[in-house]
């Protein structure tokens, strides 16, 4: 078995314990898309016109819950040492953390956005969609959280720092999931933003890791 | 393989506060070096500059291998063990998880790693979750992968401190044999090693 098939069970292993893992963020999902029913009023029309934006940010918002937490155990424990002199590249080694951290939340979370989605009112063609875009969208949300949680490490205000960091880096993928998601409702062409939106979730998954690695580097020295 | 390790006039601050400087090392394969030195001296921040975690103010450290002079990112990567004085091991998961994981991460097998955790005692403790292991227990987990993963330079901190009289004497031996087989050992030690070194005393 080589080095990285071992990092990305470990890693699965951590995401799946760290938190509650996937279960803190459907729970925090299924408690978003419910509440606001209650606090919108009862009319299943008006529902159904933000039924699609509210199933994607409560999303964006979820996939975050156990994200700021993706670097810092193996900071304090002293695992990061022992990454860092690993085969593989503290930039490899973000990489595939930011991935477990997807297949562990980000991939269950598209998989329920569909339901909150259909469930708040919105029409079950887009299903396929939304799944899809929650998918993209999930893996942008995992490697800009995992940025902010690195460049978090080693200062003492980290959360208020991935606050600051993090949103304005979520706008983008939001917007653009979102225009996906209302235009096929609307029966205009949706492909432009599912197109941008995929583009940021490459763009991110290419470029973060090096900022993650070099925050690494910065926290241990 | 690494076969020398040397250190020239090297400086290392931390914060504002210079630890040391024109500190000069080399250390032969089949050669010990305890670092010595009062709490606070920089011993652990040598053996941090040495596997590149710190970066020094001046001077260099660089390997050797039978060629010449290697790639030190290199040598770090496969050359280069480092057990700090944290273990570095997941407390919810088990010892054989972290172990393998450790050893395998390294450049060892499965089955190495559990003929070092034999070779250490532990083999009784593998199924047991990290966070219920004595200090000592999670050291010697720690300490397995050595064993397990052959690399030619060991960077310890303060190994023995937290182990009992049998596993410091058990460990001596793995050190023994590690130097016996052309391994290079630098250890920041308060208590003598139970191997021969020499003494490099840091932040005088």
């Amino acid at each position: 078995m080589n080095a990285l098939a071992r990092l990305l069970g470990r890693e699965i292993a951590l995401a799946w314990g760290r938190g509650g893992g996937p279960l803190l963020a459907l729970g925090f999902y299924a408690g978003v898309v419910t509440l606001l029913p209650l606090a919108a009023g009862p009319d299943p029309r008006r529902l159904a016109v933000v039924a699609g934006s509210v199933a994607w940010v409560g999303l964006a918002l979820a996939s975050l819950l156990t994200l700021d937490r993706l670097f810092e155990r193996d900071f304090e424990d002293g695992a990061l040492d022992l990454l860092a002199l690993g085969p593989l590249s503290l930039e490899a080694v973000s990489a595939v953390k930011c991935l477990a951290q997807w297949l562990v939340t980000g991939a269950p979370l598209a998989l329920a956005a569909p339901l909150a989605a259909v469930g708040l009112g919105a029409t079950p063609r887009a299903a396929v969609l939304v799944v899809a875009v929650a998918a993209l969208g999930g893996l942008a949300f995992a490697f800009v959280g995992g940025t902010g949680a690195a460049l978090a490490l080693a200062s003492r205000r980290g959360g208020v720092l991935i606050a600051v960091i993090v949103l304005p880096l979520l706008a983008p993928p939001v917007i653009f999931g979102g225009a996906a998601i209302h235009a096929f409702e609307n029966g205009l062409a949706w492909t432009t933003g599912f197109a941008l939106l995929a583009a940021y979730a490459l763009i991110v998954a290419a470029l973060t890791p090096f900022a993650m690695a070099g925050a690494c580097r910065n926290a241990l020295s | 393989m690494i076969t020398a390790l040397t250190v020239e006039s090297l400086a290392v601050q931390r914060g504002e506060r210079l630890l040391f400087k024109g500190l000069d090392l080399s250390v032969a394969a089949g050669e010990a070096a305890a670092l010595v030195g009062a709490n606070g001296a920089g011993k652990t921040s040598l053996l941090r500059t040495v596997a590149g975690l710190l970066r020094p103010v001046a001077g260099r450290v660089w390997f050797s291998g039978e060629g010449g002079e290697l790639e030190s990112d290199e040598a770090r990567r496969f050359g280069c063990h480092l057990v700090g004085h944290q273990d570095g091991l997941k407390g919810a998961r088990s010892a054989r998880e972290e172990l393998v994981f450790q050893s395998g991460w390294t450049g060892g097998g499965a089955g190495a790693a559990l003929a070092a955790a034999d070779r250490l005692g532990l083999t009784r403790l593998l199924d047991l979750p990290v966070r219920v292991l004595s200090a000592g227990q999670r050291r010697r987990v720690a300490l397995a992968r050595l064993i397990a993963a052959p690399r030619a330079l060991w960077l310890l901190d303060e190994p023995l401190a937290p182990l009992d009289a049998a596993s410091r004497a058990l460990f001596g031996d793995v050190m023994a044999e590690h130097l016996g087989a052309g391994g290079l050992i630098l250890a920041a030690v308060h208590d003598p090693l139970p191997i021969a070194a020499r003494a490099v005393e840091v932040g005088a």
